[in-house]
């Protein structure tokens, strides 16, 4: 075995460092070159229901039709960027309350005693034992006419009318950001329990009230945990397809709606994947500017 | 043991003065954590420009006083007076004190700069004198090329004396520092205590460090407060520790120092004799000891105050007869372990004041040891 793996001209670490490597391309690139394909072909009624790319011709002519098509037709119809448009905004708002909401929380059990710590983070990841799909039904029950908010408000006398919540903007923002709060509370939950508490001590020494400490030391040294819990819930809320469909409008545009309905009820599979793709260029530009602006921060630490 | 750089220098000793006024005054404070007690009922004076050292093992209770000079901790019980004032419940950042600390805490998302201006920023100085104070700061700790490196581009030296600038930049009453050369290493550490004097005397600060290390803090300071279980055992210049210990813990944590369990033989006001056990010749001290005769006592002898010869002594006190066990050679002395006929092992320095010391004592040889009247420190605790 390691003989065979000398004559190929790797070591040891480098079959350890290929494994990542390997699953991203087995289950990334590939798939994501699928896709691709898909997005410049034509839709036909057929199975598969796309025309393949390669036409072999005869007379040795292999002829390539790129169907550049679906991608003009996300630019005329003005759907499809309005969908996009607004999944960037409510996605953005869903980042910004769960950050609002995450932080206090993160940075609560972060200086709580040690063994509290640990509970308190189980609780946190607790959720996820049960299916996400289940979590997002109940909040139907809770927030329909009927339902335990209404009902609740009623009781004590808040309100006469029940309030219209299940089916609009508003339900879906609860939903993201109950779903997604935990992606942000764990990665700032791991940056500021690593902090260096004599920091505030010596921010304290220098002349520092506790609240300028925090302004001053703690926040600053929390934004690469910030950066990295927005990155996990903004990522997948652009795309969110279950939540604005169970508690929103149907009129509601979502990018992940519209992907949704071109897939399976329109059967287009050409313009879905055009959509999809689409949708991982908004996604990577800005996964890669946070990126490179950790490596920045975090090349600096190791040099 | 290093000398202290002090002696040269005219005589510095406001304790002594009984008109002087402590600096800082520490009366009867108590610090608890839950059941334990880690700072007992402590009391000290400390003086204008003084280089105080609490020194002690880990855990003596030397760090929750600093930070209780800090402001970190509140005293159980006791007060704190800093220049007359009571400190006793002022907050870390209304205090006239800046501590540098044994980890050197300094922020690592700001640049040199940025770090050593902190304290000033939060005075809401005007910016021109916080520009001025810090260069002045960087250039007294020779840190001026370095103003615009963030603190993982510097060496270990380098982060401590940006430390050190950081906390004198707000020029407080007193500087508090813990542990101050511990991260560094020997050479460097040597270099940098003095560095640490000469910095302190052009500042005119006053100093309260902490430290395990006794080297240390002989080298450093004008007078030691020796700490164990939370209590201070004994306040005195480095020599006063070190030629008069008060007590046998003080003795064995300061050098090196054989020890001799005995009996009070003859208790005269001008001189003490000692019968010992492991050795056949009473031990027969030049000065009179408050204890009752048959009373048990400790005779302490430093390795240095001992010295090896082959022949038989005919004194008839101050003497032993031991064989050689081993010999470690220091380059500039040698440490002799010699056991004495009851098994007691004995300590001894010796300088190697020849190059070529033919017929030098060696292994397995017999050997006589002496010492004068005025070497032994008798104590009784």
């Amino acid at each position: 075995m390691k003989s065979v793996l000398k004559r190929l001209g790797l070591d040891g670490r480098s079959v350890v460092t290929a494994v990542p490597y390997l699953w991203l391309l087995l289950f990334f690139l590939i798939p994501f070159v699928i896709v691709l394909k898909i997005s410049f072909s034509t839709s036909q009624i057929a199975m598969p229901p796309y025309e393949p790319l390669l036409h072999w011709a005869g007379d040795k002519v292999l002829q390539i039709k790129l169907n550049l098509g679906n991608f003009a037709f996300l630019v005329e119809d003005d759907l499809y960027w309005k969908a996009y448009l607004n999944s960037i905004w409510v996605a953005s708002v869903s980042t910004f309350f769960c950050l609002l909401l995450g932080y206090p929380i993160a940075y609560a059990i972060a200086r709580s005693n040690p063994s509290a710590r640990n509970i308190l983070m189980l609780l946190i990841v607790l959720p996820f034992w049960t299916s996400f799909l289940l979590r997002v039904y109940a909040w139907i029950g809770i927030l329909k006419n009927n339902g335990l908010l209404n009902n609740f408000l009623i009781w004590i006398g808040a309100i006469d009318q029940p309030i219209q919540m299940l089916q609009t903007d508003f339900a879906v923002y609860v939903g993201i950001v109950y779903s997604y709060l935990p992606f942000m509370i764990l990665p700032l939950y791991a940056n500021l329990e690593k902090m260096d508490l004599t920091l505030l001590e010596a921010a304290a020494d220098l002349g520092c009230r506790p609240w300028q400490g925090f302004l001053k030391v703690t926040l600053p040294l929390s934004l690469p945990g910030v950066r990295a819990g927005c990155l996990l819930v903004f990522i997948p809320a652009v795309g969110e397809f279950v939540i604005p469909s169970l508690l929103g409008d149907p009129g509601m545009l979502m990018i992940g709606k519209v992907l949704w309905t071109e897939f399976f009820n329109n059967r287009d599979w050409p313009v879905a994947s055009a959509v999809a793709i689409v949708l991982l260029l908004f996604l990577v530009i800005p996964m890669m500017y946070f990126q490179r602006a950790q490596d920045a921060e975090a090349g600096g630490v190791h040099r | 043991m290093a000398t202290s750089p002090r002696a040269t220098q005219q005589k510095f000793e406001p304790w002594t003065d009984p008109d002087a006024k402590p600096y800082v005054r520490i009366e009867k404070v108590t610090k608890k954590f839950g059941d334990f007690i880690a700072v007992d009922d402590v009391s000290l004076s400390i003086f204008k420009k003084e280089i105080f050292c609490l020194l002690g093992a880990s855990g003596c209770g030397k760090t929750t006083l600093l930070r209780m000079l800090a402001g970190f901790e509140r005293p159980t019980s006791g007060r704190i007076f800093i220049d007359g004032v009571d400190m006793t419940s002022i907050p870390p950042y209304e205090r006239p004190v800046n501590m540098m600390f044994q980890s050197y805490a300094i922020f690592p998302h700001m640049t040199v700069e940025q770090n050593v201006a902190f304290g000033l920023k939060q005075e809401r100085l005007q910016k021109g004198e916080i520009e001025n104070r810090v260069n002045d700061m960087l250039n007294l700790v020779k840190l001026g090329q370095f103003a615009k490196r963030k603190p993982h581009q510097l060496s270990g030296g380098q982060r401590q004396r940006v430390a050190l600038a950081r906390s004198l930049v707000k020029k407080p009453k007193l500087l508090l520092l813990d542990e101050p050369l511990a991260a560094l290493d020997k050479k460097l550490r040597e270099h940098t205590q003095f560095e640490l004097i000469n910095i302190q005397e052009t500042l005119g600060v006053t100093f309260v460090v902490v430290t395990h290390d006794q080297e240390e803090a002989m080298t450093l300071s004008t007078r030691i407060g020796l700490m164990n279980h939370g209590e201070i055992v004994q306040v005195g210049t480095p020599s006063e520790i070190y030629e008069y210990p008060n007590s046998r813990f003080v003795s064995e944590f300061i050098g090196s120092v054989n020890t001799f369990e005995g009996r009070l033989v003859e208790d005269e006001p001008s001189y003490v004799r000692i019968g010992c056990d492991d050795l056949e010749a009473p031990i027969y001290v030049d000065h009179g000891v408050s204890s009752a005769p048959g009373a048990t006592v400790w005779a302490a002898i430093r390795p240095e105050k001992i010295t090896i010869s082959r022949e038989k002594p005919d004194a008839t006190d101050n003497w032993a007869s031991a064989v050689v066990r081993d010999i470690a050679y220091m380059g500039d002395m040698s440490i002799y372990l010699l056991r004495l006929d009851s098994g007691k092992v004995v300590r001894v320095t010796q300088p190697n004041i020849y190059r070529h010391a033919e017929d030098r004592i060696t292994w397995e040889e017999r050997v006589y040891l002496q010492w004068y009247p005025e070497s032994p420190v008798v104590v009784t605790k």
